[in-house]
């Protein structure tokens, strides 16, 4: 079992409020990410789950006991620190060992638990070695070994890919995926890496100046975020944004700026009903703007200069000047742009997101 | 176009003088770089180091220049009662107070490591001990420890714990406790401010990751902060021993040597012998004495040191 619940979690550092009633369950098994920008509570929430900074208010329980005042090593979680932490003196055998030599395991039982740990992470060749002879791909290894030896309850990850490079973050994520289906345990991942958090978590959770944005399913972050900052949090290239004010005309809604009017789809309109004359943020994602041709008909559309192509290969990235912004869409690789065209680019209109000028929040 | 190609052919014909072309070969420059130092240390070290050996087998005196008497001055040194009580005082001397030092040093250097008010003022602060002139704060010292004025005396007294005066430095044992004591004072905020040193270099997450791995605070001193100390402490412990062993200040100021020669060191009797009695030769053989002894200690620390920093 491992199901963690934090209620009403606040952190103070001297005068600074760092983490701001932060509410949460987390389902036993589950994978659950924290992300958000650095600075934003993330890392201090995982570090009082985990027992290493102390919970200026509210209650963290495991498996239903409140753990405010517990110990670290008497919580049963195994943590994966961002620079691994393995113990230099020790070889990878001893570091992975260390956890289970503290509670007293038997010898034949220690020696079982690290075999059986390192075979899953395919490092059985490097059990003599100590850290400084291991690469950085090693290291993460025998850091995750040295976690998943004591069967623990809850794994806390505190941004572990971070230190790979590119092609190696990519791998490991992989494996981690594979590796938490295998072995079933809780997992709480703290990363600012928006597609680990996309990728990785069964659900995500989204912090910001220690305030928590969303809670939900990565698709759910992506399809449905609650306000502005989730919105152009989640998702590459970020979403696009254009302030732009409500007004109607012949019964149906336009929103305009200095160089956008669009005529707003009906289901968009429908919400907007209460806006009208007033200034909204209008969403849209890079992947939702296509060149406007004959199946785009009746699309809101408008004009665009094309001021940078990038191309992907599996897409072309065009960063296009609308009237005073800029916006950037992505389309198809095989289309034929150059700078300084003039696009007429339709939106998708089920896509349109619109959010609260003021409050950030979605409409 | 034409004046840069007649510079250019001149540059060629014209070849560099010799002196340049001497310093342009790297053997020839780093034997000049070196001249300077080998220099200094020839003057300053092997030259009073080899006088010394020379000084030591003949019987010269203050004024005489003496002749060579082979291995005599060490044969009296070795059977001479005092001799042997300050060989037995150095090495009661060091050991006690670099047990004390490392220990009380270490456990200052654990608390100055962790996070208060008023951090930076109270590890400089610290450091007092060692700042001091030597022969500045033993005087004070013995002002502590003199028998009639002596503030330890005045307090142990109105706390009611003795009756009457004890002259600290007057007893042999009362006056090896002393300057023992005063030597720790003033060893500890070396040792205290270089394993801070250390202990600084010992990234927090090591001791966090053993607590999650279930380790007591005294097993994550034993199991982590220890030895990843060690290869700090080695060093800080050999310059201790060998600045304690050759100690002169402290005992000269408290106690001369006394009572009755009870609490001589090497260097304090070489001094009185060589220098108070004008037995030049004997002094520069008792002075050697140590040599041996300090070089087994640098010998063994240095390989334990590399041992450590290897794995």
């Amino acid at each position: 079992m491992g199901q963690v619940v934090l209620k009403g979690i606040n952190k103070f550092f001297d005068s600074v409020h760092a983490v701001k009633d932060v509410n949460l369950q987390i389902r036993d098994k589950e994978f659950v990410v924290f992300v958000g920008p650095s600075g934003c509570g993330k890392t201090t929430t995982l570090r009082m789950i985990a027992g290493l900074e102390a919970i200026s208010s509210g209650d963290i329980s495991i498996d239903g006991n409140v753990v405010n005042e517990l110990a670290p090593m008497d919580r049963d979680i195994a943590m994966v620190f961002q620079n691994y932490a393995l113990y230099p003196h020790m070889s990878v055998y001893d570091n992975m060992a260390f956890g289970l030599k503290m509670r007293k395991f038997e010898k034949s039982e220690i020696d079982k638990r690290v075999l059986e740990a390192a075979d899953i992470l395919g490092i059985g060749e490097l059990l003599k070695r100590r850290p400084r002879q291991l690469s950085g791909g090693q290291r993460q290894r025998v850091a995750l070994g040295r976690a998943i030896v004591r069967h623990p309850r809850v794994f806390l990850f505190d941004e572990p890919l971070s230190n790979l490079d590119a092609k190696l973050r990519v791998q490991m994520r992989v494996e981690l995926k594979k590796l938490h289906l295998r072995l079933g345990t809780t997992a709480i991942y703290v990363t600012h890496d928006q597609v680990e958090a996309m990728t990785l978590g069964d659900r995500v959770v989204v912090m910001k100046d220690g305030v928590v944005q969303q809670v939900g399913e990565p698709l759910e972050l992506y399809n449905q975020p609650a306000n502005k900052f989730v919105a152009g949090f989640i998702g590459s290239p970020a979403m696009n944004f254009a302030a732009v004010t409500v007004t109607e005309a012949n019964g149906s809604l336009i929103a305009e700026n200095s160089g956008l009017r669009i005529k707003l789809p009906d289901e968009t309109a429908q919400r907007l009903r209460g806006h009208i004359g007033r200034e909204v943020m209008l969403g849209v994602r890079p992947e939702d703007l296509t060149v406007a041709g004959s199946v785009d008909l009746g699309h809101p559309c408008f004009d665009a200069v094309i001021e940078v192509v990038e191309q992907l290969g599996s897409e072309i990235l065009l960063d296009m000047k609308v009237g005073e912004s800029i916006m950037v869409a992505s389309i198809e690789p095989t289309a034929r742009v150059r700078v300084g065209d003039k696009l007429r680019v339709a939106m998708r209109p089920s896509r349109l997101h619109v959010f609260d000028a003021q409050t950030e929040g979605a409409i | 176009m034409a004046i840069s190609a007649v510079s250019a052919t001149t540059l060629r014909e014209v070849p560099p003088p010799r002196r340049q072309r001497l310093l342009e070969d790297e053997r020839w420059l780093a034997f000049v770089l070196l001249v300077p130092t080998i220099a200094l240390l020839g003057m300053f070290i092997a030259y009073p180091f080899i006088r010394g050996i020379l000084l030591s087998v003949t019987n010269s005196r203050v004024g005489m220049p003496g002749d060579f008497v082979g291995l005599a001055n060490f044969y009296k040194i070795f059977n001479d009662g005092i001799f042997r009580t300050s060989v037995y005082n150095t090495f009661l001397y060091t050991g006690v107070t670099t047990v004390f030092k490392l220990a009380l040093g270490l456990w200052l250097a654990m608390l100055l490591n962790r996070n208060f008010r008023g951090k930076a003022f109270t590890r400089a602060f610290i450091l007092l001990p060692f700042i001091i002139p030597t022969v500045l704060s033993t005087f004070a010292w013995k002002w502590m420890f003199d028998p009639t004025f002596s503030v330890l005396n005045w307090l142990l007294y109105h706390f009611g714990l003795i009756t009457g005066r004890i002259n600290w430095l007057g007893d042999p044992d009362l006056a090896m406790i002393s300057i023992i004591i005063v030597n720790i004072w003033r060893g500890v905020p070396f040792f205290a401010i270089s394993l801070l040193a250390g202990l600084q270099t010992i990234s927090p997450e090591l001791n966090e990751a053993a607590a999650i791995d279930g380790a007591k605070p005294w097993q994550r001193f034993w199991h982590i902060t220890w030895p990843l100390l060690l290869p700090v402490t080695m060093v800080v412990v050999l310059f201790s021993v060998i600045q304690t062993f050759a100690d002169f200040q402290i005992v000269y100021v408290m106690t001369g040597g006394g009572p009755a020669n009870a609490t001589h060191l090497f260097a304090t009797y070489a001094y009185q012998i060589g220098i108070g009695t004008g037995l030049l030769s004997e002094g520069a053989a008792i002075s050697l004495a140590m040599f041996p002894v300090l070089f087994l200690v640098v010998i063994i620390q240095l390989l334990y040191i590399r041992r450590v920093e290897v794995r």
